[in-house]
């Protein structure tokens, strides 16, 4: 997880578009700034970078479902609960559904755990638009590579 | 069993808060509803769920910005409602359905 580049997700475990269903891995920092304010005493991943974890997971889903030809960019965040405590050093293990594509969005329900414990869940929609610049592309492959995502899985139907 | 419209105005009531009294047949989703487009983004999902449909927004606003089409044949509840019901029954006389 490096968080000063918002890059929550390090690595994908398993995505089977099948079920349009994806497992990733996310490892939280045992030291960061966001710590120190985050508490004094008693550091915690704040919620909305959870939520932003969970965005990303569902990301990742939904390029590999539309074949990298769409890009998704968060739109709504529902029914987000921060149910536990996430603690620096943690190892997240993050599980997103596609629930619905819809015209131009998709929506998914997402869970986050550390072990076997529920600590955080959403219901996401996200806007679906052609890629605006070509960097954001070539960024978006560098990174799938980066994190081990399954690309033979869009190249065979 | 309630009407196609009814059950566009009791989603678009309950997603956006807007009194059920006031959704009309013939209000227009935007102009008179003041429904904007990331509201419409939550519409869409629950007619979709509830009607077990994909409606083609991205070639409809592409029609609208062509001008090919007005935003009342879409946006006007009635309107829509009647588009609803094309789509369900083009899904009913699908193959395999």
């Amino acid at each position: 997880m490096d968080i000063d580049y918002f890059r929550l997700i390090d690595r994908i475990v398993d995505l089977n578009l099948d079920e349009k269903r994806i497992t990733v891995e996310a490892q939280v920092p045992t030291v960061h700034t966001i710590f120190e304010g985050h508490f004094p005493g008693f550091p915690i991943m704040p919620g909305v970078l959870l939520t932003e974890a969970m965005a990303q997971s569902s990301g990742w889903l939904i390029l590999g479902v539309l074949k990298f030809e769409r890009m998704p960019f968060l739109a709504i965040v529902k029914e987000a609960k921060m149910r536990g405590f996430v603690s620096p050093g943690s190892l997240l293990t993050i599980e997103a559904k596609l629930e619905h594509e819809g015209s131009g969005f998709a929506v998914t329900k997402v869970k986050g755990r550390v072990g076997k414990e529920l600590k955080c869940s959403a219901e996401l929609t996200f806007g679906l638009a052609p890629f605006p610049d070509p960097a954001l592309r070539v960024h978006m492959d560098a990174m799938a590579n980066k994190i081990g995502f399954p690309l033979q899985a869009i190249t065979h139907d | 069993m309630s009407s196609t419209f009814d059950q566009i105005a009791n989603i678009i009531a309950e997603t956006c808060d807007i009194p059920r009294d006031t959704i009309k047949p013939e209000s227009h989703a935007i102009d008179d509803l003041g429904i904007d487009s990331l509201d419409f983004l939550d519409i869409a999902f629950a007619i979709d769920k509830a009607f077990g449909i994909k409606m083609p927004l991205e070639k409809w606003t592409q029609e609208v910005n062509d001008g090919k089409a007005t935003t009342e044949q879409y946006f006007v509840l009635q309107n829509l409602a009647d588009r609803i019901d094309e789509l369900v029954a083009a899904k009913n006389a699908a193959p395999g359905a």
